[in-house]
């Protein structure tokens, strides 16, 4: 059959929409995962034990098994239980919760890594236990561990191309579209690629530069 | 928890764990390979091989491995390969956890201190001897964790390679919640079986690694 690159220029405005919603869905979960982590994090470290066991096993198996099966389970388990997703929120909470897993570790080895002297500190001037926790430790340890939590941002992106499975029309579903069209695989899949090497490369930057700022502001 | 139905689909899970595992042996296998060549290449001497190295890790790193499969199962046809899905699945998630596992070689390789190199060249090895013989020997012991994270990580990629119908275990539960409706229960089941799978690995890279630790 051979390749012929001639094809997809006629459908790189559909590409475009998809990679925009690609970048809409990377944000939205991302930023789900991250807020999620932090309640994971605090949870599993200080949460009474009727939230800290279950948030300990949550953790455990969303680290444990593929992000697909979490999706699958996301997508059709919620219906079971009355609650009607549409597949993009179902993929945003799958990815958030996927990462959240992740970032929570990340954010635990931060908080355990902020000198006890902080807490004893604000202890001492007559902040609450709650009060310390959440403005002075977790403020540090999100800022110690951004390079870690920019690697699984990263990750998120590309896993994102996994929503297309359960019909979410990103990125990767727009060039399905165009290749029943077309029946151009190669090209096609080809031309998602370099979307998302161009939009991963942008991530990059972005996360340098926030790493840099927060590095200054040490 | 239907577990009537547990014990009824669960023999099928089993023969779909067999085939998540073969995938996560030849994929890993295939992985170490490329990222042997490929951190020999980025260490290389030449720069020809240094830029091959680094866009080989640049490429797989920054797209979709699921975009990657995709060319290779669908679109290698088009350019005359004509893989069946296990295969394709193999190579493609090969190929990807190579890329990671390049920089994971890569850097165990660098952090074995300089000086190590310097001596074993002022007793006269040559370049590739002092490789062989001193850095590699030393670089080994260290590689072995952060593989471990590469191997951890690609037995769960390896789920991928349902959506180019390779019948594994998460294309597995993915047909029986669509015919039983019992997604919980599915995704427990297969859940359990790829936790038991990735934790007897993460102990036997565990023992490796206490294995060869330098006392």
């Amino acid at each position: 059959m051979g390749l012929d690159f001639g094809v997809v220029p006629g459908y790189l405005g559909a590409l475009s929409v998809g990679a925009g919603w690609t970048v809409v869905i990377t944000v939205l979960a991302g930023a789900f995962s991250i807020v999620a982590g932090v309640l994971f994090a605090v949870g599993g470290l200080y949460g009474h034990p009727l939230i800290r066991y279950p948030v300990k096993a949550f953790v455990w198996l969303f680290r444990g098994t593929p992000l697909l099966l979490q999706l699958f389970l996301i997508y059709f388990g919620l219906v079971e239980i009355g609650i009607d997703l549409n597949a993009f929120v179902a993929g945003v909470i799958g990815l958030g919760l996927h990462f959240a897993a992740y970032n929570a570790d990340i954010i635990q080895a931060g908080i355990v890594a902020v000198d006890r002297g902080q807490t004893e500190a604000g202890r001492t001037l007559g902040l609450s236990r709650y009060q310390t926790v959440s403005r002075i430790v977790v403020p540090q340890a999100v800022r110690d561990v951004v390079p870690a939590l920019g690697n699984n941002m990263i990750a998120l992106l590309k896993d994102s191309a996994l929503v297309s499975v359960i019909g979410v029309a990103e990125l990767t579903l727009s060039a399905q579209l165009a290749i029943s069209k077309t029946f151009r695989p190669f090209e096609f899949y080809f031309a998602a690629a370099v979307f998302y090497y161009v939009i991963n490369l942008c991530l990059e930057a972005a996360l340098s530069r926030i790493e840099r700022r927060m590095e200054a502001a040490r | 928890m239907d577990v009537e139905l547990l014990l009824r689909v669960y023999p099928f899970f089993l023969e779909a764990a067999l085939v998540t595992v073969q995938l996560s042996v030849l994929s890993i296998a295939l992985g170490l390979v490329c990222g042997a060549l490929g951190a020999s290449a980025r260490l290389s001497q030449l720069r020809i091989l240094r830029f091959v190295g680094a866009a080989y890790v640049s490429v797989i790193r920054g797209t979709p491995a699921l975009i990657q499969l995709f060319i290779l199962y669908f679109g290698g046809p088009q350019i005359g390969i004509q893989l069946d899905a296990f295969t394709a699945g193999v190579i493609g998630l090969g190929v990807n956890i190579g890329a990671y596992m390049t920089e994971t070689i890569r850097g165990a390789i660098i952090a074995v201190d300089r000086g190590q190199t310097e001596a074993a060249r002022t007793l006269g090895m040559s370049r590739g001897q002092a490789m062989r013989n001193v850095i590699l020997p030393q670089a080994l012991r260290l590689m072995i964790r952060p593989l471990g994270v590469n191997i951890n990580a690609q037995i769960k990629g390896t789920a991928l390679v349902a959506a180019i119908s390779v019948v594994e275990l998460t294309y597995t539960a993915q047909r029986y919640i669509a015919s039983t409706y019992k997604p919980f229960e599915m995704f427990l089941l297969a859940g359990m079986i790829y936790l038991v799978i990735i934790s007897a690995t993460g102990a036997a890279i565990a023992w490796l690694d206490r294995r060869v630790a330098i006392r």
